[in-house]
């Protein structure tokens, strides 16, 4: 099988690679924490394109249940097609709904298997997953049969910290914390993104950026997708670098901010912050 | 092979099980590693911490053991940030540059730093020997030693001099102390219990087949409410007094609790509860709520919560007409006892530390009168709480 070693669109650091490669080799679920856009998402999109495989993607919410993952058996559908005579009410197995787990179980090839937000569902929700996602497999009581994975898929699990997962979850998972990327491997994702985009123009996007991040008390601080769609503004507007640089009283807060601060609070505080500062300074 | 490391890292109260030492052996039987240090720190990384809380306490245990370094500080003390902060940056001359360079390299730096932090006991700026800011010591952060160790500082000279683990970057994320809302709810969601009430949305089954069947085949569908929260909190919370200190975190819990709980009760006390709690603590002394009125107001299926740090006078507990404030016909340890007895699930969040309970005489009377179910408010005794209430 193939190394994941980032693509032409996702700069996976060191660490990242090793933790993915770990997985796969091990067949082990993976679980992607830090902070959000951070890209824990485009993860699993992006290890499926870089090793050629489909990805079946679980979005959870707070009312999802394990259970949806395997499978859905539609009585009422049963019962109405009874009522009408249909012949396929004979056959059990038509109002039993694949679920995303059993869908990559039998898939040709091994899929990449996504399951966003974990931390969205119930408290109980991965412990009912504990055994389907050890050993691949999960029994479907009404056909009598034991779903088997063909293929093991590589299993990628996101969560936001909404609340924390069982420890005898964790303990059969690969672990890797996103931390927030540093000047030059943002710079190296920016490039990524926009190759022809100026470099001065970056440069000083980015001093914002991180000024900005370190402004304390921000609600949200702006992350990397932000900053991503910031830089696709500005080159849009095309807006000089040196507006960025610029210690115009009248503009205070840099230019196109929604995209970065996204409270009106947040905007108000950086607002007040920075008056603040230029009257320091001035 | 890594026995001693897993066993360090057990000692540390790193939550590391065999199942995820063995995983880490087979990685390395893999040949994941390919005999890379870093690969491999990367990789145990992975394999053996669940939770960035803990990444920090792992670099530390990854640094000491494959340095073979002693411990230079016990695990779990932090070099206070307060002395590494950063006051002023201090210029050097060339010479005093040169006598620096004299000191020797990495390890000897690393040894003359555990013989100090034995040494030193508080605070330092400037100066040449001890830890602190800004001084020509090789320890400590922004001085301008070029050979210096950097504590508490964002970023390292030269990227590869000191190893990744030791650059200890997720430093900020092992904060086990601390007490956000957010982390309060997933704790008090701990006693969600669900039930069906209100308008009926949701498909009900089994009545469905059921009705249906009694219908002769013919389709019969039932329907009833969608589930939610429906757990019932009675919140009675101390205020004023020696409480003034704690007024943040009870804050918290307060604001956690109310976005949670949909059937949340609240009253006021002070030190501890007698005939009359309050709803608004500003007006306590014009609007009461006889307590007996609460008991009868609210059924026994309510869970009651006190939150108090419980120091007071024994008195004000076991002798009537013990309360600083009123005249109190009844100790308050019958309130007390009455309470507890009507709302058989109850706990007692104590802000004060677990520690110092022992030393306060009435904090050990309440929690005899709550039959030891007091919990200190952190996030760890708020989960035995929550579980302790939903036994």
């Amino acid at each position: 099988m193939g190394r994941f070693e980032g693509t032409e669109s996702y700069i996976a650091t060191e660490d990242l690679r090793v933790a993915v490669n770990a997985a796969i080799a091990l067949e082990r679920p993976l679980l992607v924490k830090g902070e959000p856009g951070t890209g824990k998402t485009i993860l699993a999109h992006e290890i499926a394109k870089a090793l050629g495989k489909d990805i079946i993607t679980w979005h959870i919410k707070s009312t999802t249940k394990a259970q949806q993952g395997l499978y859905e058996y539609d009585a009422v559908a049963r019962l109405r097609d009874s009522q009408l005579g249909d012949p396929k009410v004979e056959d059990i197995r038509n109002y039993i709904r694949r679920g995303k787990l059993w869908e990559s179980f039998t898939a040709d090839a091994a899929p990449v298997l996504l399951i966003d937000e974990i931390d969205k569902a119930d408290i109980e929700f991965p412990n009912d997953l504990l055994l389907e996602l050890d050993r691949m497999e999960f029994y479907v009581y009404e056909t009598r049969e034991t779903v088997v994975a063909r293929h093991r898929p590589i299993v990628i699990i996101t969560s936001n910290n909404e609340k924390e997962l069982p420890d005898a979850f964790l303990r059969r998972c690969f672990f890797h914390y996103i931390r927030f990327p540093d000047r030059d491997t943002m710079t190296r994702i920016v490039d990524v993104h926009y190759p022809e985009i100026q470099k001065t123009l970056v440069r000083e996007a980015l001093n914002v950026f991180y000024e900005l991040r370190d402004v304390p008390g921000l609600k949200k601080k702006p992350s990397t997708s932000e900053l991503l769609d910031w830089l696709k503004l500005l080159m849009v507007e095309d807006i000089p670098a040196d507006a960025l640089r610029t210690h115009d009283p009248g503009k205070l807060i840099p230019p196109l901010h929604g995209a970065l601060l996204k409270s009106e609070q947040d905007v108000h505080l950086f607002e007040r912050l920075a008056f603040l500062n230029r009257r320091e300074r001035g | 092979m890594f026995i001693n490391f897993f066993l360090e890292l057990r000692q540390a109260k790193l939550p590391v099980s065999l199942r995820e030492y063995l995983t880490l052996l087979e990685a390395m039987r893999l040949n994941l590693a390919e005999f890379s240090v870093d690969d491999f720190y990367y990789l145990s990384r992975s394999a053996l911490v669940k939770d960035e809380r803990n990444l920090d306490k792992f670099d530390r245990v990854f640094g000491q053991h494959f340095k073979g370094l002693e411990a230079v500080v016990d695990a779990g003390v932090e070099i206070p940030e307060e002395w590494l902060r950063k006051l002023a940056e201090k210029l050097l001359t060339p010479e005093e540059l040169k006598q620096i360079e004299a000191l020797g390299g990495l390890d000897k730096l690393m040894e003359e730093l555990q013989k100090r932090l034995a040494e030193q006991k508080g605070r330092h700026q400037g100066g040449s020997k001890w830890i602190g800011t800004a001084g020509t010591s090789p320890f400590g952060a922004y001085g301008s030693n070029p050979e210096g160790v950097r504590i508490g500082q964002d970023r390292n000279r030269n990227n590869r001099a000191v190893k990744v683990w030791d650059k200890r970057e997720f430093r900020n994320l092992d904060d086990t102390v601390e007490i956000g809302t957010r982390n309060i709810k997933v704790a008090l969601r701990r006693l969600r219990r669900f039930a069906r009430e209100g308008a009926a949305e949701e498909l009900d089954l089994d009545d469905t087949i059921r009705s249906t069947a009694r219908n002769a085949g013919w389709l019969d569908i039932k329907l009833v409410p969608e589930r939610h929260n429906a757990a019932k909190v009675l919140l009675l919370m101390d205020i004023g007094g020696s409480m003034e200190g704690h007024v943040r975190t009870c804050e918290e819990l307060f604001s956690a609790a109310r976005a949670e709980f949909k059937h949340l009760e609240f009253f006021y006390f002070h030190n501890c509860p007698y005939e009359a709690l309050w709803r608004d603590a500003w007006r306590r002394h014009v609007e009461k709520t006889p307590t007996l009125q609460v008991m009868h107001t609210y059924d026994s299926g309510y869970k009651l919560i006190f939150v108090g740090d419980a120091s007071m006078s024994p008195y004000e507990l076991v002798q009537p007409g013990g309360s600083v404030e009123h005249w109190n016909e009844e100790a308050g340890e019958a309130w007390l006892r009455r309470l507890t007895a009507t709302y058989p699930k109850s706990v007692w969040l104590n802000p004060v530390p677990e520690r110092y309970w022992e030393g306060t005489p009435s904090i050990q009377l309440v929690r005899e009168l709550m039959e030891g179910r007091m919990f200190p408010l952190t996030l760890d005794g708020l989960d035995r709480a929550m579980r302790r209430l939903t036994r």
